[in-house]
């Protein structure tokens, strides 16, 4: 391993190989340790082919997956960067979508880096916080010790790409290549003339590609850093947009689910005749907990199964949500304990004696709810298994139709579409399962499977339940010792076990958002206890941060409260880290913060501050509240966050912006809960997020001082609920340990 | 029964109740009318029937017949776009962009009808109309810049 590492790290290697009607150039990696690449025998060396060239157009295979946060569009953008082209005369593809490419031996390294799946789930299990963004695939992530860096990836392979043109064209025409230009996908000669790159393709496959390319520098940039027109756009506002439950193919027939409404019960028996009489029914089969219900319309295979009698058994989750919060309490234990990343100073002494403060804080399960319910189309032949699915995983879902149908994994083609949002929801990959369940009894017709919105919420597996302890202690207004315990069920080993595969050693997303925070608190410990798993559950949206960020804002909220400080400027004082010092000082700036106001001023509009480091990003927010007579509304949030790089700025603010919606909707009013085993929320009406009316003004500064291109999806959404929560106390002087805040206070 | 979706006379063999929705995307093909919720809480299956913007989740198929049903499809091309669709694009509004077409039908319904809305009017109007991805404050930017648009013509 020693060796791949030094040859990764050192040197990208770009490739070519021949595709059919052109060339794709790619980076080289490594599969097993060898003296040079170049040279290494077919299955030791392999191409992640980014730059496709055919005589049809120019493809940039963008292979980290789309739920809507423009990574097809910024993975573009660092291509075309350096290979001069623009963005409306490309193509971005996920991946190889047809067979003939797919089977080649690019295809390995493309799923790799599509799925981000095995290795990153195996990376993120063994504690490496970057991986998390890799499954996620927000904005462009880096700066890794381990993986090489996307960001100069993607730009290396279109430099070379371009120089490998011009050396092509330079020796054809008998000119230098230095004489050359090149711009909007052609060579451009000394006399002028366009060699456009499509009319090169079928030659270019046997040139030699030109290594040891130089990037060009920032000064140099057409697109990164600069306001781009994202390239789905257009297509996102006409209705043109195709998503994975728009994909349809010859001969395909309709199929919805029944499951066991509880998580993991299975089904004792059924009785189908009256859905089997109604129009446009198939089929009505078995599958595992539960059954495919087969039509020729959507909405009569949801009708109908509303029309099946069926007998469910036990499930084996604890049935009442107080159960399920009784297991965390219980998890505060020596035994429990699963990591202590933290503890500075002398904790113990500094609590052993004088006042203590306690507080006990609460974050509920929350469904991922992207609006389009997840849904597949399968078709199984003799040998052979095809798959349309919006997904984060589409190695994953090769792996298991291929164990469920007994048909080779190379035979498995997975065509990865767009999504229709995600937020974690698309790591997983039930509905394929199923849907490969039911096309194996009816062996080549493709089904498309969707779930309703009921069975999707129903069925999801929410975000983590978390709870955590505090202990605590000011001395001469300020905050002196923070003892932190969190609580929660190990997301990783729910999620991998659905893989088939352990999570061995402590789970990082138990402490992440709290134990590593930028705050130089003389004692300071951050305890994870790990519960048993209870509902099973996944990544959701920044992962253990989500909950950890709440709770550890909202702790040291009632610290500096005690201390009688001001948040923004005990934080201010506390902070360790410069990074994180300056995007306070943006956040203090952009509000012209100048105290919590609220009740102490005798305003009813009051502010909370929160600062959160998850994924590597520091992300502070300040949120302003009024308490008006018809409840609280959300006035200005203002965020300042630390990426090292913005990519476009269009789309960094709109991925923040919606960050902080997405955060504040849940920590408003959002949760579920369960009874009898099921879920209680099983539409938007219970679920409902936040809504226009209830949408503040958000106001957002990139800060770029670090050295590291680090991805925004995410870090945005662990800070906004206490900054809220902080808001409210400065209006009604009540402290909310709880999530959804609805439960507590209303808003309007 | 006939319905006339975009100008176009299609003849569907349906039930009565089937709700729109479901015969625009699986009978017809029509894909960009999106399904969400089912029960009138998000919005994404917004379409015109003779102009006003209605829930194609819960309209019955038979309830449409004899009426001008318009789609995402029929408000406007990527060659030719409605003046919300331009907006739209100007402004970056999506993310995901499911929710999409419901809010651009519901906005182009609300312009139809109130060529000058206030935030108010906007905020009223628009918020049945869920987006998760929470691109409200350019959705709010992109019905100002259209209702400009549309009044400069």
């Amino acid at each position: 391993m020693g060796r791949l590492k030094t040859i990764a790290r050192r040197t990208f290697l770009v490739g070519s190989v021949a595709v059919v009607g052109g060339v794709a150039f790619g980076i080289f990696t490594v599969r097993k340790p060898h003296g040079n690449p170049l040279t290494a025998k077919a299955g030791e060396a392999v191409l992640t082919p980014y730059v496709k060239i055919t005589s049809d157009g120019i493809t940039l295979i963008t292979p980290r997956a789309d739920s809507g946060q423009g990574a097809y569009h910024v993975q573009a953008a660092l291509i075309a960067e350096e290979l001069d082209v623009d963005l409306d005369q490309i193509t971005a593809d996920p991946g190889p979508p047809s067979p003939a490419y797919w089977n080649t031996a690019l295809a390995a390294e493309a799923a790799d880096f599509m799925v981000p799946a095995a290795g990153v789930m195996h990376t993120m299990a063994e504690g490496a916080v970057n991986s998390v963004m890799k499954v996620m695939g927000l904005q462009i992530t880096g700066g890794s010790t381990t993986v090489p860096d996307q960001f100069e990836k993607l730009r290396l392979a279109g430099a070379s790409a371009r120089e490998t043109i011009k050396a092509f064209v330079a020796e054809r025409e008998g000119v230098a290549a230095g004489d050359l230009t090149t711009r909007a996908g052609a060579v451009i000669l000394p006399d002028g003339q366009k060699i456009p790159y499509t009319d090169l393709a079928a030659d270019l496959a046997d040139a030699e590609v030109v290594q040891d390319v130089a990037l060009r520098t920032p000064d140099q940039w057409r697109y990164i850093g600069k306001p781009m027109q994202r390239i789905d756009m257009l297509a996102k506002s006409t209705g043109t947009q195709g998503y994975g439950i728009d994909a349809a193919v010859d001969g395909m027939v309709h199929a919805t689910v029944l499951m066991n409404p509880a998580q993991r019960g299975g089904m004792a028996d059924y009785d189908a005749s009256d859905a089997l009489a109604m129009r446009g029914v198939q089929a009505v089969v078995p599958i595992t907990g539960g059954l495919g219900i087969v039509a020729d319309n959507t909405w009569r295979a949801f009708r109908a199964a509303e029309a099946i009698n069926v007998t469910w058994e036990e499930p084996s989750s604890p049935p009442q949500q107080a159960d399920h919060w009784a297991a965390l309490e219980a998890a505060f234990t020596p035994d429990a304990q699963d990591s202590r990343k933290r503890d500075d100073g002398d904790v113990e002494n500094a609590l052993g004696e004088g006042e203590i403060l306690t507080a006990e804080y609460r974050a509920p399960y929350l469904a991922h709810a992207p609006l389009e319910p997840v849904n597949a189309i399968v078709r199984v032949e003799d040998n052979r298994v095809e798959v349309w699915t919006g997904t984060q995983i589409p190695r994953f879902i090769q792996a298991n139709v291929s164990r469920i149908t007994g048909i080779p994994a190379d035979n498995v083609t997975v065509h990865a579409l767009m999504m229709g949002g995600s937020f974690g929801h698309r790591l997983e990959d039930e509905v394929v399962k199923q849907a490969t369940e039911i096309a194996m009894q009816m062996k080549g017709t493709p089904v498309k499977l969707t779930y309703s919105r009921e069975e999707d919420m129903l069925h999801d597996f929410p975000r983590q339940i978390a709870m955590a302890r505090l202990r605590g202690k000011v001395a001469n207004g300020q905050v002196e010792a923070l003892d932190l315990g969190i609580a929660m069920p190990s997301v990783m080993a729910s999620q991998l076990s659905r893989q088939n595969q352990s999570a061995p050693g402590p789970d990082s997303q138990i402490v992440s958002g709290a134990w590593d925070q930028p705050f130089a608190i003389p004692h300071q410990r951050v305890t994870g206890y790990r519960a048993p798993e209870l509902a099973p559950i996944s990544s959701w949206r920044s992962v253990g941060a989500s909950s950890n960020g709440f709770f550890y804002n909202a702790a040291l909220d009632e610290l500096i409260a005690a201390a009688g400080a001001d948040p923004m400027a005990e934080r201010l004082r506390l902070c360790s880290d410069p990074l994180a010092r300056q995007v306070l000082e943006a956040v203090a700036e952009m509000s012209d913060w100048s105290g919590i106001g609220g009740q102490a001023d005798g305003s009813r509009t009051g502010r909370g501050v929160a600062l959160t480091k998850s994924f590597g990003v520091h992300c502070a927010q300040v949120i302003e509240v009024t308490d008006t007579d018809n409840g609280l509304r959300i006035d200005t949030v203002w965020v300042a966050a630390e990426v090292g790089r913005v990519v476009d700025p269009v789309n960094f603010e709109n991925l923040i912006q919606g960050g902080v919606i997405y955060a504040l909707g849940h920590a408003m009013n959002s949760e579920i809960t369960y009874a009898g085993g099921v879920a209680e929320q099983t539409n938007f009406d219970t679920n409902p997020g936040m809504r226009l009316d209830q949408c503040p003004a958000i106001m957002v500064r990139g800060l770029e001082n670090g050295d590291r291109v680090l991805g925004i999806g995410e870090p945005p959404v662990p800070p906004a609920a206490p900054a809220l929560a902080g808001a409210i106390w400065a209006v009604t002087g009540t402290r909310l340990r709880e999530m959804p805040f609805s439960r507590a206070v209303d808003f309007v | 029964m006939q319905l006339r979706i975009n100008g176009t006379i299609h003849e569907v063999d349906v039930e009565d109740d089937m709700p729109l929705l479901w015969v625009l995307r699986d009978e017809l093909g029509l894909t960009g009318t999106k399904y969400g919720c089912g029960i009138a809480q998000c919005g994404a299956c917004t379409v015109h029937l003779d102009g006003v913007a209605v829930r194609s989740c819960q309209t019955w198929a038979v309830d449409a017949t004899g009426a001008d049903i318009r789609t995402i499809e029929g408000l406007g091309t990527p060659a030719a776009l409605h003046a919300v669709q331009a907006a739209w694009l100007t402004e970056q509004v999506a993310q995901c962009g499911y929710c999409q077409s419901g809010q651009i039908m519901q906005a182009a319904s609300l312009l139809a009808e109130n060529p000058s809305p206030t935030d108010q009017d906007i905020d009223d109007a628009l918020s049945g109309n869920l987006c998760r991805c929470g691109t409200y404050p350019r959705i709010r930017a992109a019905v100002k810049r259209a209702a400009t648009m549309m009044q400069e013509g």
